[in-house]
């Protein structure tokens, strides 16, 4: 049966110059190899495509249940010279969670 | 505090979980483990790390020019149209003159670039919050709620913009016309 992401997991969105880190957390721990399966790097790529222009990295910490996505080049430049309005992206935690699974 | 929160925030801005590097350590993130002990509170166990780093960061701020805005709304029959239409003359008119420019659609495409219109009725909402008030001290407490909701408030809230406007009020009234002198005086430079 197909699920929402945001269904069995959360995320929050952080910045590190033009870098954007997403983590994403299993609400309870069984789901996490789902999540290690369903959500690479390639499918993050691909899923924010017209935000992230570089790299996704993937990094998988099992102790806590969760992923954390480093996505290079996806700040449109930067925080703090960049003319978008959520300059921190904190608005595209919301995003990574859309995808079915 | 709960399980959740901890883990978000050991993760926050996190680029390499097992090398976060800080002034005192080189620390290794993925060894941590955390258990709910009781409410509101969360035991962290484990974690490592190796020599701290050589080198200190420095953020260094430089001066990087100015930014313009510039916002009006349209409502109704065709808004999105009709705001687009705007949006482009602008663009036309300023575009030779400014290397960059960015066109908000707030309300539509201001966040992501495109519009998922099955995910959510509207998008993007923007919360605006206005009040009137006596000082400037008051006036900023407006945009100090709204900037907390970053940390405490719904998921992903995005762009926080506070704005504090002094009010020059206009009441319009009669006074005598002698009462008033006109002089022209004229310089040449």
């Amino acid at each position: 049966m197909k699920q929402k992401l945001y269904d069995i997991a959360h995320c929050r969105a952080g910045d590190k110059g033009n870098t954007l880190t997403l983590s994403l957390i299993a609400f309870v721990e069984k789901d996490y190899e789902l999540l290690c399966r369903e959500a690479t790097a390639e499918k993050v790529k691909e899923h924010l495509k017209e935000i992230v222009h570089g790299d996704v990295a993937r990094y998988e910490l099992p102790n806590i249940a969760a992923l954390q996505f480093v996505c290079q080049q996806a700040l449109s430049g930067g925080v703090t010279t960049s003319l978008v309005m959520d300059t921190h992206s904190t608005a595209l935690e919301i995003r990574l969670q859309l995808p079915a699974i | 505090v709960s399980l959740a929160t901890a883990k978000e925030q050991l993760l926050y801005e996190v680029t390499n979980p097992h090398e976060y590097i800080t002034p005192d350590v080189v620390a290794d993130f993925t060894t941590v483990t955390l258990n709910q002990t009781t409410t509101n509170s969360v035991g962290v166990q484990g974690g490592g790390g190796s020599q701290r780093p050589a080198t200190l960061k420095v953020s260094v701020g430089y001066k990087a020019g100015y930014v313009g805005e510039g916002e009006i709304t349209y409502a109704g029959q065709h808004a999105l149209a009709r705001a687009h239409l705007a949006g482009e003359t602008i663009r036309t008119r300023l575009q030779n003159q400014f290397k960059e420019i960015r066109i908000d659609y707030i309300g539509s495409t201001s966040v992501h670039p495109f519009t998922l219109t099955a995910a959510s009725h509207p998008y993007e909402i923007r919360l605006r919050i206005a009040a009137k008030v006596s000082t400037a001290e008051e006036a900023a407490l407006i945009g100090e709620e709204v900037e907390a909701l970053y940390t405490n408030g719904p998921a992903g809230g995005g762009g926080v913009r506070k704005y504090i406007t002094e009010v020059v009020g206009i009441v319009s009234t009669l006074m005598d016309r002698s009462q008033i002198n006109s002089t022209v005086i004229m310089k040449t430079t």
